[in-house]
């Protein structure tokens, strides 16, 4: 069924056709859609959850964790400051290897208050052990958030599901809605590795050594290790049911690119309009969007940039005192590759101020003006 | 008794054989805590009227029934003297622990 | 011996809390689970935050409980059952009760906020809180709960704490929530039958029991249910319930009050205080009796 829909009620029909049994959420521009169509599914029946409607993002994460090890499968979502109160739990879920699913939708940290989109909240919780996938469109909401629960599943390790503020979350476009015979062949009910069960009582998550930490610990990075391989399996298998293939890694013309563009969320949209924009002009431009920021996804980032002989990563997002992050990451799975391309690295959109198209031709101008980066950041669109 | 059959502590050889989360795979039956103790109760069950006092007000569930008449058990016993100090008829004494 | 007399059993036999636990000598936390689970059985599931139970269960791979434990973060007792209640009852388990299991600090300070929300939602959870009157398990700190004079490592005798105890009781009281009530390990007979009914009625439950530390309240290990029957026999800890948050019931009427200061004298916490800072202790002590007999005669 295709449906004109914003990006956040494609993340409540991604929770909804994925058969999610507790929802737990707390309000937070711009989350609030999300939780607000599912509060009417579940209250019309459409969708057979409990929804918890707790007083804190910490509560609701506390009681998906709390409803995920009874059994059942759960779902929250939330923003900015409201991810950020979680940052404990987060650890928790992972480190008790709940495969919780969150939407986060992308917005600034304050202070100042900021509604607005950029990606440093959900970048802040990179190593929590969360898998983390940023999606550009509607359709890619409610494919990855279904997606997200078979791997979440699969592996045992939670997942977000990350979207830009208001240029997604409450952008209107087509999606097709998977039909629910479908999804449930796609999707079969969760199955636990174990859970809170009188029938066979165990204790969970209590006091560690240092004799038994380390071990488990070893044990979540081994199995974060497979995701990719996972990813791309049920990305396959997604495509088989639905016609639409799910990859951590989107390379777009980037086969004979001199010039790839590593871009992320919605701004990897723009950048293809821009790229195309820029081939027409005989620029042999690519561009390579990460879907898979955690696990990262090392190999399809260096068989692809490999071949590129500049790399411009584009971040909406800061590490203080360091670099942008996605391109900082890129800069560390290239290292050691053979790669000897130089990546540039830039930062725009900080706070929600607009990426254009023309953003990315000035991303190229700079680019193809230096041999390598001049700057360790560019800046773009901030009046310095 | 049977507590005693299932007190083992439990060896991982390998990441392998560990559970996917810190998760329980055994009670902690292994952990003798009557090793804690200092002084032990020694019940005089001529004086005794089986009141059950002294079992109930047990924290460490050491205070057993055998044969209608409470008795200590010494693995887990860790001598906090309460049996002795509730007893009514007072036929519970501390004494000190012989080690 | 020819005596066929039974022993006399006031509890059922059932022990879900197992020995070689690491709680220490003479604690009242160990004995206040052990007397709930007694009432609740084996159909139960409970979550642990932070406090001295999350040792006292033992580390990984081992627990001394008989039924499922969730150990979860410090603030979050409640809004973590809450979430266990859901999902059990999700994958089609109604049956299992799910009990909130934390200590002072868990309660009155870091976790009264997701309290607060689960007893405005009144979800069908039972929420105890074993009061040991300090962060026992970080060494003795002051917590809320702490009482007025007494000594902890972060109220040193010469600045012992100044505040009184938070009423605990009356906050869960302003939430209207079906049951809640107040016992003590020296009653267990009380305590079973108040966690009982907590266990027939459906909406959120509170239980406040008074559970002395030995550790922290420099008190003899073997004094500690003598500690808890003083704390009740002095008026310093009533015994009571409420329902619905207005009908008040005391359990333990007291005709001839002990002075509190044959309760403060068996406890070095309070061994540095002054003939007129006990007087100012009975005070407030016989303040909050008054108070509470309001309650119980305002219906």
């Amino acid at each position: 069924m295709r449906k004109v829909i914003m990006g956040n009620h494609a993340l409540s029909y991604g929770a909804m056709l994925s058969r999610t049994q507790v929802i737990s959420a707390y309000p937070i521009t711009p989350q609030t859609q999300v939780v607000e169509l599912l509060s009417e599914m579940c209250a019309d029946g459409t969708l057979q959850a409990k929804f918890i409607k707790v007083e804190s993002e910490h509560s609701a994460m506390a009681a998906c964790i709390g409803a995920s090890i009874a059994g059942a499968r759960t779902f929250t979502a939330t923003s900015a400051q409201g991810l950020a109160l979680m940052h404990e739990l987060l650890h928790w879920a992972s480190g008790g290897r709940l495969p919780i699913v969150m939407g986060d939708i992308n917005r600034a940290m304050a202070p100042g208050w900021s509604i607005w989109t950029d990606q440093n909240d959900s970048l802040s919780q990179r190593d929590t052990g969360w898998m983390q996938f940023y999606v550009s469109s509607n359709q890619e909401v409610v494919d990855t958030t279904i997606q997200a629960f078979k791997i979440a599943e699969a592996i045992g390790i939670p997942a977000m599901v990350v979207l830009d503020a208001f240029a997604l979350s409450h952008a209107y476009e087509v999606v097709d809605i998977p039909e629910q015979d479908k999804v449930d062949a796609y999707l079969p009910p969760y199955k636990p590795y174990a859970r809170l069960t009188p029938d066979a009582p165990c204790a969970f998550d209590g006091l560690t050594g240092p004799e038994h930490y380390f071990e488990l610990r070893y044990k979540l990075q081994k199995d974060m290790e497979k995701v990719p391989a996972l990813f791309d399996e049920t990305g396959r298998e997604f495509e088989k049911i639905f016609g639409r293939r799910l990859e951590a890694v989107e390379p777009y013309l980037c086969d004979d690119a001199e010039i790839i563009l590593v871009t992320s969320g919605t701004a990897g949209f723009t950048a293809r309009v821009a790229v195309d924009e820029m081939r027409k002009e005989g620029i042999k431009i690519g561009n390579f969007r990460i879907r898979m920021f955690r696990p990262f996804p090392f190999d399809a980032v260096r068989r692809v940039l490999a071949k590129a002989s500049k790399i411009a990563g584009l971040d909406r997002n800061i590490s203080y005192g360091y670099h942008g992050i996605f391109c900082q990451e890129v800069k560390s799975a290239l290292n050691g590759s053979g790669s000897s391309a130089p990546v540039f690295g830039f930062i725009a959109g900080l706070g929600g101020r607009d990426i254009m198209a023309a953003s990315f031709r000035e991303i190229v101008d700079i680019v193809r003006r230096q041999d390598k980066p001049a700057e360790e950041i560019n800046w773009i669109g901030v009046k310095k | 008794m049977s507590k005693k059959r299932d007190a083992k502590k439990i060896v991982y050889e390998s990441a392998r054989d560990f559970p996917q989360m810190p998760m329980s795979q055994g009670s902690m039956l292994w952990n003798k805590t009557g090793s804690w103790r200092n002084i032990r109760p020694e019940i005089h069950l001529e004086k005794c009227t089986q009141c059950g006092i002294c079992w109930k007000f047990c924290p460490d569930m050491s205070i057993v029934i055998e044969n209608e008449f409470p008795a200590v058990d010494y693995d887990y016993c860790k001598g906090c003297g309460i049996c002795a100090a509730e007893c009514p008829m007072k036929c519970i004494v501390m004494v000190e622990e012989r080690k | 011996m020819s005596k066929q007399k039974k022993m006399t059993l006031t509890l059922p036999t059932e022990e879900l809390v197992g020995s070689g636990n690491l709680a220490c000598q003479g604690c009242g936390a160990n004995l206040a689970l052990r007397y709930v689970l007694k009432a609740f059985g084996k159909r139960t599931a409970i979550c642990i935050p932070a406090c001295c139970w999350a040792v006292i269960d033992g580390p990984f791979p081992y627990s001394c409980l008989g039924i499922p434990v969730y150990h979860c973060a410090f603030e979050t007792a409640a809004s973590t059952a809450t979430g266990v209640k859901a999902g059990l009852e999700m994958i089609g388990d109604t049956e299992t009760q799910v009990i909130a299991w934390a200590g002072d600090g868990g309660t009155f300070d870091i976790g009264i906020q997701s309290l607060s929300a689960a007893a405005e939602r009144n979800d069908d959870i039972l929420y105890v809180c074993y009061d040991n009157e300090a962060y026992m398990n970080t060494g003795i700190q002051r917590s809320s709960a702490t009482p007025t004079g007494a000594w902890t490592t972060t109220t040193p005798v010469k600045f012992p704490k100044d505040q009184p105890k938070k009423d605990i009781d009356a906050i869960m009281a302003a939430h209207r929530i079906p049951y809640q009530a107040t016992a003590s390990i020296a009653y267990p007979e009380d305590l079973y039958k108040k966690a009982v009914k907590a266990k027939n009625i459906r909406g959120t439950k509170f239980i406040h029991v008074l559970a002395p530390c030995p550790t922290g309240w420099k008190s003899r290990p073997e004094d500690a249910v003598k500690l808890a029957r003083l704390a009740v026999q002095t008026s310093y800890f009533p015994l009571y319930e409420v329902e619905d948050g207005e009908k008040y019931t005391l359990n333990f009427k007291i005709q001839n009050k002990k002075s509190i200061d044959e309760y403060l004298k068996l406890q070095g916490r309070f061994r540095h205080l002054k003939p007129e800072a006990i007087a100012a202790i009975q005070a407030e002590v016989d303040r909050n009796w008054d108070r509470l007999l309001k309650k119980v005669t305002a219906r």
